[in-house]
């Protein structure tokens, strides 16, 4: 009996030698801090860590190890350093309130920070009042999964929500990203995917890339920010089915493209923009199965720009639907639903007999005397733009959609 | 001065006219909010249509209403009644019955439809408009004797008003483009009534394309409580100055 006995215990301890040892971390135990039971554990090792605040000044995670926050727990810097910093592979950080890091021009101090790290997951955190919130560096095959960051909302002292510098194969998802200074920060990250995020009310862009290629960002929501998104100096990016809305004010747009080359814009929706699409050096962009719905401007092309198609897109509301500084020229616009369009369909193909010009006589008058905007809506402007469209002379002539479509696309 | 209004209304009321002036405003209202699922651009459908309309049929029906009772205000004038009671009487007679026809033609079907800031906004200053051009009539009426020269005046005024002012302040804005003209349009606003009505609309409408610097500005100054009120009172003094000029010259006037 004393035998069988044993046997069972061993037993009930097998998974405990094979898969590590479990640590548990609370505030009425021995082991009273995270860091603690970093130091006691081993690889491979897992630290449940028990409801409490617990005082984290920059405790580093150097083993393989998963941590797990039972109840949300607290990690809180004090403002004094960082709060975590993940220098091992195969980690799995989840369930925390990780709060107050340092601030500071001189080094960007952050809520979760991974350094020259593979497969690690942050996951399921909350993250209040850090400078920078989780900041990637020089890190491969990282998931960023359902965070919640809530930024100072300062805006000289404020840091990126989710900020990647020179990584490989993220993921980002499910996160909720606030009063930060961008969002979302890509700097040479290569071959990411950013889904299901809403960025909204971030001081500068709610989701910004430099110089980073072949990423995809789909199905997020760009809700108010100081811009929506930003993306300069990139190539090959996608842009699928996200929403961009109320990104108003002066100099603010819902998409700003600059430099950039062969993206796809692809079933996203611009609602309430002071611009949808801003574009500046942009080539080979092909927007297509896009909703711009009562934008101030829908498309502002500027005369740098080669090369962009603009196909399958509802036109709808906007008080202008196309702008540009210049002669636009090898821009291409075909089979859109512009709600401003007055043609007809003898055949009844459902494609307009007659091109719409989207660049208005108006939109010219406005981009050389920006005063003007006084006379929106008045009986001459209107007189003006039916003139110009019956027989245009200011606006760009090549600028024209020759099929445009007479009802909107449903999707 | 009431009684007066009162056998105007009612005579106004046995004529079809303002009843079709009513129905037409009806049946735009009703067309483009029942044609458009999207309330916000029936509002500017509305908007467009209301700020040549409604100006031209308040100045020309109220010009030739005044003149065609010339024989009543003689009549009148030989009573007992001062001057001014008669002429006020006039306008608060016409003025009200034109803008029972608004209302009627306008505001009913908005509140139904678009009930929002736009739509009390775009009520508000039609109604304002409305009055300020039945004003308008009396200040040109009073000038002439000739139910003629009366009515093209009123046309030229609605003219001047609807379309020339506007190409004058374009012309305005490109000869002096190099300047800083932002002050200078809010001041050039206040001479037109059918501008501050409709910027009043399009501030609500618009805002997202008015972010530009000039349409910052406005936002900062006509969509302030003071900047409204401003309007509000420039829109008041439309229709009070030239009541008062009208009233002036008809107290000398040789009937």
């Amino acid at each position: 009996m004393r035998n069988y006995l044993l046997k069972l215990c061993l037993l009930l301890m097998l998974p405990a030698a094979v898969f590590g040892r479990t640590i548990i971390v609370s505030p009425h135990t021995q082991i009273q801090t995270l860091k603690k039971a970093i130091d006691l554990a081993k690889n491979g090792d897992t630290i449940i860590v028990q409801p409490g605040l617990y005082t984290s000044i920059n405790t580093i995670v150097n083993k393989e190890l998963t941590i797990l926050g039972e109840g949300k727990p607290v990690l809180d810097a004090h403002h004094r350093e960082e709060v975590v910093t993940i220098t091992s592979n195969n980690v799995k950080f989840d369930g925390f309130i990780i709060q107050n890091s340092r601030t500071g021009s001189m080094r960007d101090f952050a809520g979760v920070r991974l350094s020259k790290v593979q497969n690690v997951t942050v996951s399921n955190n909350t993250l209040l009042n850090n400078f920078f919130g989780i900041y990637l560096s020089d890190s491969n095959n990282i998931s960023v999964i359902n965070n919640h960051l809530s930024g100072s909302n300062n805006a000289e002292n404020s840091g990126n929500g989710i900020h990647l510098w020179k990584c490989k194969y993220v993921l980002i998802s499910g996160n909720y990203v606030t009063h930060h200074r961008d969002g979302i920060y890509f700097e040479f990250a290569k071959n990411s995917t950013i889904e299901n995020n809403v960025s909204e009310k971030n001081i500068r862009y709610g989701l910004h890339f430099m110089f980073s290629d072949d990423d995809t960002y789909l199905h997020n929501t760009f809700r108010n920010n100081g811009s929506g998104v930003a993306v300069m100096y990139t190539r090959r990016i996608k842009m699928l089915n996200n929403t961009f809305t109320q990104n108003w004010g002066g100099s603010i747009y819902g998409l700003l493209l600059k430099e950039i080359s062969d993206a796809q814009i692809e079933g996203n929706q611009f609602i309430r923009n002071t611009t949808g699409i801003y574009m500046e050096n942009t080539e080979r962009i092909r927007v297509t199965k896009n909703n711009f719905r009562s934008n101030g401007w829908a498309v502002r092309v500027l005369a740098s720009c080669y090369n962009n198609y603009f196909t399958n897109n509802n036109f709808e509301g906007n008080s202008f639907d196309a702008t540009t500084n210049g002669s636009l020229k090898e821009n291409y616009f075909s089979n859109n639903y512009w709600d401003k369009y007055e043609g007809y369909d003898l055949d009844k193909n459902g494609i307009g007999d007659v091109p719409y010009r989207p660049i208005s006589l108006y939109a010219q008058v406005i981009e050389q005397n920006p005063q003007s905007v006084m006379l929106m809506r008045s009986f001459i402007v209107n007189l003006m733009d039916k003139v110009e469209r019956a027989v245009p002379s200011v606006t760009p002539e090549t600028v024209k959609d020759e099929k445009p479509m007479m009802k909107p696309w449903k999707r | 001065m009431f009684k007066i209004a009162k056998y105007i209304i009612l005579d106004i009321v046995r004529s079809k006219v303002l009843i079709a002036y009513t129905v037409l405003l009806l049946a735009i209202s009703l067309t483009i909010f029942m044609a458009d699922g999207d309330v916000t651009k029936g509002l500017v459908s509305i908007t467009t249509v209301i700020m040549i309309i409604v100006p031209l049929v308040s100045v020309v029906y109220s010009t030739t209403y005044y003149f065609n009772a010339a024989e009543f205000t003689e009549l009148l004038v030989s009573q007992p009644i001062s001057r001014k009671n008669i002429l006020m009487g006039k306008f608060i007679g016409i003025g009200s019955s034109v803008l029972f026809a608004f209302v009627a033609g306008v505001c009913i079907p908005v509140s139904i439809f678009a009930f929002s800031a736009t739509g009390i906004t775009l009520m508000v200053s039609g109604c304002l408009l409305t009055l300020s051009f039945v004003s308008l009539a009396f200040f040109t009426s009073t000038r002439t004797r000739d139910k003629a020269r009366g009515i093209g005046l009123a046309l030229m005024l609605w003219f001047y008003f609807a379309i020339l002012f506007d190409g004058l302040v374009l012309l305005f804005l490109y000869s002096f483009a190099d300047y800083p003209l932002e002050k200078a349009m809010i001041a050039l606003t206040a001479l037109n009534p059918i501008d501050l009505a409709r910027i009043l609309i399009l501030l609500q409408l618009d805002i997202s394309a008015l972010m530009g610097y000039t349409g910052a500005l406005y936002q900062q100054f006509f969509g302030s409580g003071s900047g409204i009120i401003f309007s509000l009172i420039l829109q008041i003094i439309w229709i009070g100055a030239p009541l008062l000029l009208a009233l002036k010259a008809f107290k000398k006037k040789d009937l």
